[in-house]
């Protein structure tokens, strides 16, 4: 899977223009992720590719827009040193799932990585490296294991937490 | 064991007798709040759950951030909501302010726990309450279930003190803060505000110190409620909580407020913080007064006594979106608005306004506009050459005046 290497602090502007997002279309968002910031993305990004950032990714503005769009336009995981707190939250409850490594850095754009969504070990085999990532705390598994909150709410719900 | 006031917040909300940072609870929410830019999604997820609110009275949905429509598919989007609202029979919907001044004027009282689809839902938290942002799919389960999931986060306090020199304001001191933390260095924190600079705060200024915690990654901001809250109330009533002595913060930052001078925050991210006098002299193509951060009628008010009996520049727009229509309404009977507007400022409806690039005085490429908002993130407000400057409203108004970013000191 290719990896996309974006900076710190890529905010919610960044990935989904305010102006763009007046939809819910998950289709049309898909089309928008990182327009005006990266805009060869989406027209060559491809199923299951990976998204790996810096610090803070996901900062800004609790549009779900960004997550959803990000997942629409085929994006399997995004890996990142730290991501912003919503945006976190937002891809979980949609289903994407979101890895913290800190040697996020070593991973370069266009390499072929493969990330083992249990384990969070992350296999660069461009470079012939493993990193580790932070598996999700085991509440948000479950969450994500259901494939998001409304599947989440609507089987187990509350009660049992 | 000493706790914080977010924990003693949440520690109530999820009916345990006391809850430690990392914890996760499942807490009764007082409100959820949805936006007409984030309401369609909250209103998918929440249908995919259930077909029935929690309470129709505690379901708040405003329209702010492109209100009256500018496009059909705003117009469409207000359409889903609207159509929420009148199924649901909901008894809070509202077209007049921004989402988080309506909801301090009309229904946070301290202790509550509030969820809004919006990530400057930590504002409301100056009210003493526990409040925070969070996507549409969040509220969709909150509006559905009445309760919300919470990791219990670590606390930051900020210690205020002493006084601001004149024409030193609420906004500058915030941003020399983001500016001193970073985007993310209260990452997943709650920001509480504390000592004499806050007590002594205006309520809309304590507004604005907790508004710009998300710009500093925070989970909430928060001010412990004291009489000056309960006054502002009116008649509502809560539950007042108080951190310990003892609380565990996971960092403590002592600010004398006396040091801070008028600051900007340069594009393209909010932590790029410099001294008003770093860009003194750039030209400016629009100035901004308003924004759940600084529309509130003290903002309003400064810029009067700047404006007032005097012409803006004749290349500048200045635009001016009161935060509600209290502000409005009070801004008008003291004859500012009409000040304003003499002085050459066009004065749009009480919403989100120019923010968020919708309408209302959206940039085109190379133009440069000072704004009182939050954010001046590459895109924000039209196109994604234009530069967005952040200042205190004074700064706003004195740019407006001269054509360009001046201190606003000589100009008070
Ligand atoms: S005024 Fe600006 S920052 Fe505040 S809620 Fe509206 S769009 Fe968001």
């Amino acid at each position: 899977m290719r990896a996309w290497k974006f900076g710190d602090d890529i905010n919610t502007d960044v990935i989904t223009p305010g102006r763009y997002t007046v939809t819910t279309d998950r289709k049309r968002l898909g089309e928008i992720a990182f327009i005006e910031y990266r805009p060869e993305f989406a027209k060559e990004v491809e199923e299951g590719d990976v998204i790996v950032a810096g610090s803070n990714f996901g900062c800004g503005s609790s549009r779900e827009h960004s997550p959803v769009a990000i997942k629409a336009a085929g994006v399997s995981a995004v890996i990142a040193k730290t991501f912003a707190r919503i945006f976190f939250r937002n891809s979980i409850n949609i289903g994407l799932p979101l890895f913290v490594c800190e040697d996020a850095d070593k991973i370069d754009d266009g390499d072929d990585i493969e990330i083992n969504i249990k384990t969070g070990e992350v296999r660069d085999k461009t470079k012939d490296i493993v990193l580790k990532a932070k598996p999700l705390p085991e509440f948000m598994q479950r969450i994500v294991e259901k494939g998001g909150l409304v599947n989440f709410l609507r089987s187990d719900g509350y009660d049992n937490v | 064991m000493a706790s914080t006031i977010t924990e003693k917040i949440l520690a109530n909300a999820s009916h345990k007798k006391e809850v430690a940072p990392g914890d996760y609870v499942v807490a009764d929410v007082s409100y959820t709040m949805a936006h007409d830019s984030t309401g369609p999604l909250a209103i998918e997820s929440f249908y995919k759950i259930t077909d029935k609110v929690f309470d129709k009275d505690r379901v708040i949905i405003v329209f702010d951030h492109f209100f009256p429509a500018p496009t059909v598919a705003g117009a469409t989007m207000h359409q889903k909501s609207r159509k929420f609202v009148m199924d649901q029979n909901l008894s809070g919907f509202f077209t007049n302010g921004v989402c988080h001044q309506l909801l301090v004027e009309k229904f946070i009282a301290p202790g509550d726990v509030l969820v809004g689809a919006d990530s400057h839902t930590c504002t409301e938290g100056a009210l003493g309450a526990f409040t925070t942002g969070l996507g549409s799919t969040d509220i969709g389960g909150a509006m559905a279930t009445g309760k919300c999931w919470f990791k219990v986060p670590e606390s930051i306090k900020f210690n205020l003190t002493g006084s601001t020199k004149k024409g030193v304001y609420t906004k500058d001191v915030i941003l020399s803060i983001v500016g001193d933390v970073r985007a993310d260095g209260a990452l997943y924190k709650a920001c509480e505000f504390t000592g004499d600079y806050v007590k002594n705060a205006s309520i809309a200024s304590r507004l604005t110190l907790c508004n710009m915690a998300i710009e500093m990654g925070g989970k909430n901001g928060i001010v412990e409620a004291d009489q000056k809250t309960l006054d502002f109330l009116g008649g509502r009533t809560g539950k007042i909580f108080r951190s310990d002595k003892d609380a565990v913060y996971a960092d403590e930052y002592e600010i004398e407020v006396e040091d801070v001078e008028p600051q900007v925050a340069l594009p393209p991210v909010v932590d790029n913080v410099e001294p008003v006098s770093a860009v003194e002299g750039k030209p400016i193509d629009q100035a901004f007064l308003g924004t759940c951060t600084n529309g509130r009628l003290e903002d309003i008010e400064v810029a009067t006594r700047i404006l007032k009996g005097k012409k803006i520049a004749r290349n500048v727009r200045f635009i001016i979106s009161p935060a509600s229509e209290d502000i409005y309404f009070a801004a008008f009977e003291k004859g500012y608005l009409q000040d304003l507007v003499t002085a050459g400022a066009t004065v749009c409806n009480p919403s989100c306004g120019a923010c968020v690039g919708r309408h209302e005085g959206v940039l085109c490429e190379g133009e440069v506009c000072i704004s009182s908002q939050n954010r001046n993130f590459t895109g924000r407000m039209g196109h994604p050459k234009a530069e967005i400057i952040l200042a205190s409203p004074a700064t706003v108004a004195a740019a407006a005046l001269t054509g360009k970013i001046v201190d606003p000191r000589d100009y008070i």
